[in-house]
């Protein structure tokens, strides 16, 4: 890596991406100045305060009140270190502002309190797997309120913004795990919004998005399920424990009667499950409005069945 | 008046029978007083108060933080303490804290004023505290609120808890802190003793000068903000909601164009109340009185200018974030050239480590520390990595809680005589200060090295590797804390057992101490002359008073 260059300062997080080195360069020549002027104050303060104490130097000695060209000197001095910083600074930033051209692009959601990425083939997983050696470009937005994609490995960071995208770029040059956090505060759970970067060999990649992707096969229809109710959306609207949300809780729904917003009553089966995934608004249970949207052309049948037989395990009175 | 050893004894340096703490007894004298000094006092007791609330609420928060996971509250209860210990530590002490205590009581002395220009103003200004305190404290009896004390969009419209309540309070502080600042400015300009020009000030009535333009000029920008936040909360006006085509982020721009500047209210007065007392202990006169007087001015204008580096990863623009970083290191030049100056000022003195200095000495430290850090955090792709983690909790409490609450220390140590016409004990005094620093540093430099390591802040829960520091810090505030109490305690013993202080117990120049301790409520019998107050060669130690007298002429 980059970084080994610079193996004594070790309290700071392994250099993972390719830009890591690049921060770290940044911190190194800020820390420099800055504990040269921190020694500096100190070390003029102390001897100051130990030559000229009281009790050794009981009066004052003589001592100008002021003078110009230290004055100028200790503007123009510090004035051209923050230029050199600013630049140093500005210079890293804009390569991370500048993604490379041909990125892997994946979808990243946050929402209250999970991390969704989203593959181009349109499979969803609640960590970020990604090949190494290659420019993964993300493109991201939050479904509720701010978010931020935190890798420190990585030294990147983005605010995930609600109606709007936001981007970030990396490359991983090793195989390897990474913690991601939310660095903005978004509510109770927000210490619990961590997800894993898993950086795969270039050669395996493919061979695991494939593989991942094809859940349904792996699984048991409840378990895959219950991993396209958190992956897809549904938990944003539709608690498993009896909180009503957006929608209706679905806390022991299957077999029970529900009541409509146009006064009839149903049984909740297989197929008004079905149909309330493909028609939403068809038969609405009362009290709430007609907003989900349809699932028609999102879910195919084996995802709708996963999804029937996951609601079928969940237990809990209404 | 002068004697014939040239030693002059003014009529007031003698105690005399009444002034302005027992002129008019009872409480309703005093809760409707139009007296600076009394306000300066009223202020400082409900500053005190609020201090010590959000302090609990730190030791709450701190105490949580002992393990990962749940230790004695709930992730829901934890999202509240930090909200409530950063919302009435900036809002209800630190903003308000140096000029409506420590300044009310001295800037109309300072300049040879009988009292400020607009003594029913400077009246609202501590009732509307009131006000507004009392909102804050009912937002939290009636529920907390759980935003943080930034209350950013949108989560501050979606939460359930008392955020119109809070905000409102708030919005009332904000004016409480405009008639303070408004009644400074037209003080220093109309009401300086005859003679008294802008540069024979001592440079604590500059750093409340320039308080006073950032306080009239930035803070209606939070009124109108917090009033939008509000009226999107109850009426969903859609300027902030992006369920409603609002914008988020612009609220944070709006915010920060305030909270920014905001910070140099905060710090500019601890800048000030430092050039005294950096002066006073080391028996010299302030090493380049100019610069320090209009770095003053230069950072409350510079100010202005850099908000959104609180936003390099906030979706501002990649230029945008050039611009305001290239803006924030403007800022540290006259931060610089004070630190400089402070320096040169002890060079050839004759140091007394009295407790005000002790104070001033830790704050040239830690403040340098936090400005330091600020250049991590200004410089961008640094700042991408440390951007709301604890680098940042550590850097802004070295500013604020290592600058400002250490520079009120030592300010209220340094006029506690003239307040209260009582000595502290200093050996307790400097016993206390000892364990304030070495507990400071042990909870705030360990968050330096949580922060770099990527733990992010406001977090309920942390992973193992951060544990060690998180108990270290912890037991730090715990020191902190002692040390709070033990100085309420001495001080407070003061009061009934502290020797009687002389008009001048350190040897300052400055007209505060030419009157007596406590001052008469008319502040001067008579006023004394003009002179350079950084002048302090005539003020020498005299047994007979306790304390310094002036020396009119070597014979």
């Amino acid at each position: 890596m980059r970084g080994a260059a610079l193996p004594a300062l070790t309290w700071l997080p392994p250099q993972a991406s390719t830009v890591a080195a690049e921060v770290d360069r940044v911190l190194y020549v800020v820390l420099g100045i800055s504990a040269f002027f921190l020694l500096l104050v100190t070390v003029l303060g102390a001897i100051f305060v130990w030559r000229y104490r009281e009790r050794r130097q009981p009066q004052p000695g003589a001592a100008p009140s002021g003078n110009l060209p230290l004055e100028i000197a200790w503007t123009v001095v510090p004035l051209l270190l923050v230029v050199w910083i600013f630049w140093v600074g500005f210079e890293v930033f804009v390569d991370m502002a500048t993604p490379p051209r041909d990125a892997y692009e994946i979808l990243v959601t946050g929402q209250k309190w999970t991390w969704l990425f989203t593959y181009p083939n349109g499979y969803v997983d609640q960590n970020l797997h990604v090949p190494a050696d290659r420019t993964v470009r993300l493109v991201m937005s939050s479904e509720d309120v701010i978010h931020s994609f935190f890798v420190p490995d990585f030294r990147v960071k983005q605010d995930v913004i609600p109606g709007r995208y936001t981007k970030l770029w990396f490359v991983a040059p090793q195989p390897g795990e990474h913690q991601v956090f939310c660095a903005e505060y978004c509510g109770t759970s927000h210490s619990d919004m961590l997800a894993k970067v898993v950086v795969h060999r270039p050669e395996d990649f493919d061979a695991w998005l494939r593989e991942a992707s094809d859940f349904l096969n792996r699984m048991g229809p409840a378990e895959a399920g219950a991993l396209l109710f958190r992956t897809r959306g549904c938990a944003q609207c539709h608690s498993v424990d009896g909180t009503p949300g957006t929608g209706p809780s679905l806390a022991g729904i299957f077999g029970h009667a529900q009541r409509l917003a146009d006064g009839t009553t149903v049984v909740a089966d297989e197929d008004y499950l079905r149909e309330s995934l493909l028609e939403p608004t068809a038969k609405v249970v009362a009290g709430y409005e007609p907003v989900m949207p349809t699932y028609r052309g999102r879910l195919n049948d084996r995802e709708i069945t996963a999804l029937v037989e996951y609601l079928k395990t969940l237990g809990g009175s209404r | 008046m002068s004697g014939p050893a040239g030693v002059v004894r003014p009529a007031e340096v003698a105690r005399p029978q009444r002034h302005y703490l027992n002129e008019t007894p009872g409480l309703r004298a005093w809760l409707f007083t139009l007296d600076h000094k009394r306000i300066g006092v009223l202020y400082l007791v409900s500053l005190v108060v609020s201090f010590a609330l959000g302090g609990v609420f730190a030791i709450l928060l701190r105490t949580e933080l002992w393990t990962p996971g749940p230790t004695i509250m709930s992730a829901d209860a934890y999202n509240q303490a930090f909200t409530l210990h950063g919302a009435i530590m900036i809002f209800l002490f630190i903003i308000p804290g140096i000029p409506a205590a420590l300044g009310n009581f001295a800037l109309p002395l300072m300049i040879g004023a009988r009292d400020v220009a607009f003594p029913r103003l400077n009246l609202a200004s501590w009732w509307l505290y009131v006000l507004g305190a009392s909102l804050a404290v009912g937002a939290i009896v009636l529920g907390g609120v759980d935003t943080g004390w930034t209350f950013y969009t949108p989560y501050s419209i979606s939460t359930g808890t008392q955020v119109v309540l809070i905000t409102l309070g708030a919005f009332i502080l904000g004016f409480s802190s405009i008639f303070t600042g408004l009644n400074f400015l037209v003080t220093v300009h109309k009401l300086r003793a005859p003679g008294m020009g802008f540069f024979d000030l001592p440079l604590f009535v500059w750093a409340l000068y320039a308080t006073g333009l950032i306080q009239i000029l930035a803070t209606p920008v939070l009124g109108i903000t917090l009033l939008l936040l509000i009226a999107e909360r109850t009426l969903g006006i859609g300027i902030f909601d992006p369920a409603l085509g609002g914008d988020p982020v612009l609220f944070q721009h709006f915010f920060w164009f305030y909270s920014h500047p905001a910070v140099y209210i905060m710090i500019l007065p601890a800048m000030g109340v430092e050039s005294e007392l950096i002066s006073t202990f080391s028996r010299k006169h302030i090493f380049g009185y100019k610069f320090v007087a209009f770095s003053s001015v230069a950072i409350a204008l510079f100010g202005f200018l850099v908000w959104g580096h609180h936003m390099f990863v906030a979706g501002q623009s990649a230029l945008a974030s050039t611009i305001f970083s290239a803006l924030t290191f403007s800022v540290g030049i006259p931060s610089a050239i004070k630190v400089f100056n402070w320096l040169a000022t002890m060079y050839r003195g004759s140091i007394r480590l009295r407790t005000p200095m002790l104070y001033g000495l830790s704050f040239l430290f830690l403040f340098t520390i936090g400005g330091l850090t600020g250049l991590f955090l200004g410089a961008l792709a640094a700042d991408v990595h440390l951007h709301d983690t604890y680098f940042v909790v550590a850097h802004f409490h070295y500013t604020m809680m290592g600058g400002v609450v250490m520079a009120f220390l030592g300010g209220l140590h340094y006029w506690w005589p003239k307040m209260f016409g009582r000595m502290y004990d200093e050996r307790m005094g400097r016993g206390a200060w000892l364990l304030l620093f070495l507990g400071f540093n042990l909870t705030f430099f360990t968050q330096f090295i949580l922060g770099s390591l990527g733990m992010p802040r406001r977090y309920y829960n942390y992973l193992e590797v951060f544990r060690p520091y998180h108990r270290a810090s912890t037991v730090g505030a715990y020191l902190m804390a002692a040390a709070f109490v033990w100085i309420a305690f001495y001080l407070l013993q003061a009061l009934w057992r502290g020797r009687e202080a002389p008009a001048n117990p350190w040897g300052a120049g400055s007209f505060e101490w030419q009157t007596s301790s406590p001052p008469p409520v008319d502040n001067f019998r008579d006023l004394p002359e003009v002179r350079d107050p950084y002048d302090l060669t005539a003020w020498v130690y005299d047994d007979a008073a306790g304390g310094y007298v002036r020396r009119e002429a070597r014979t």
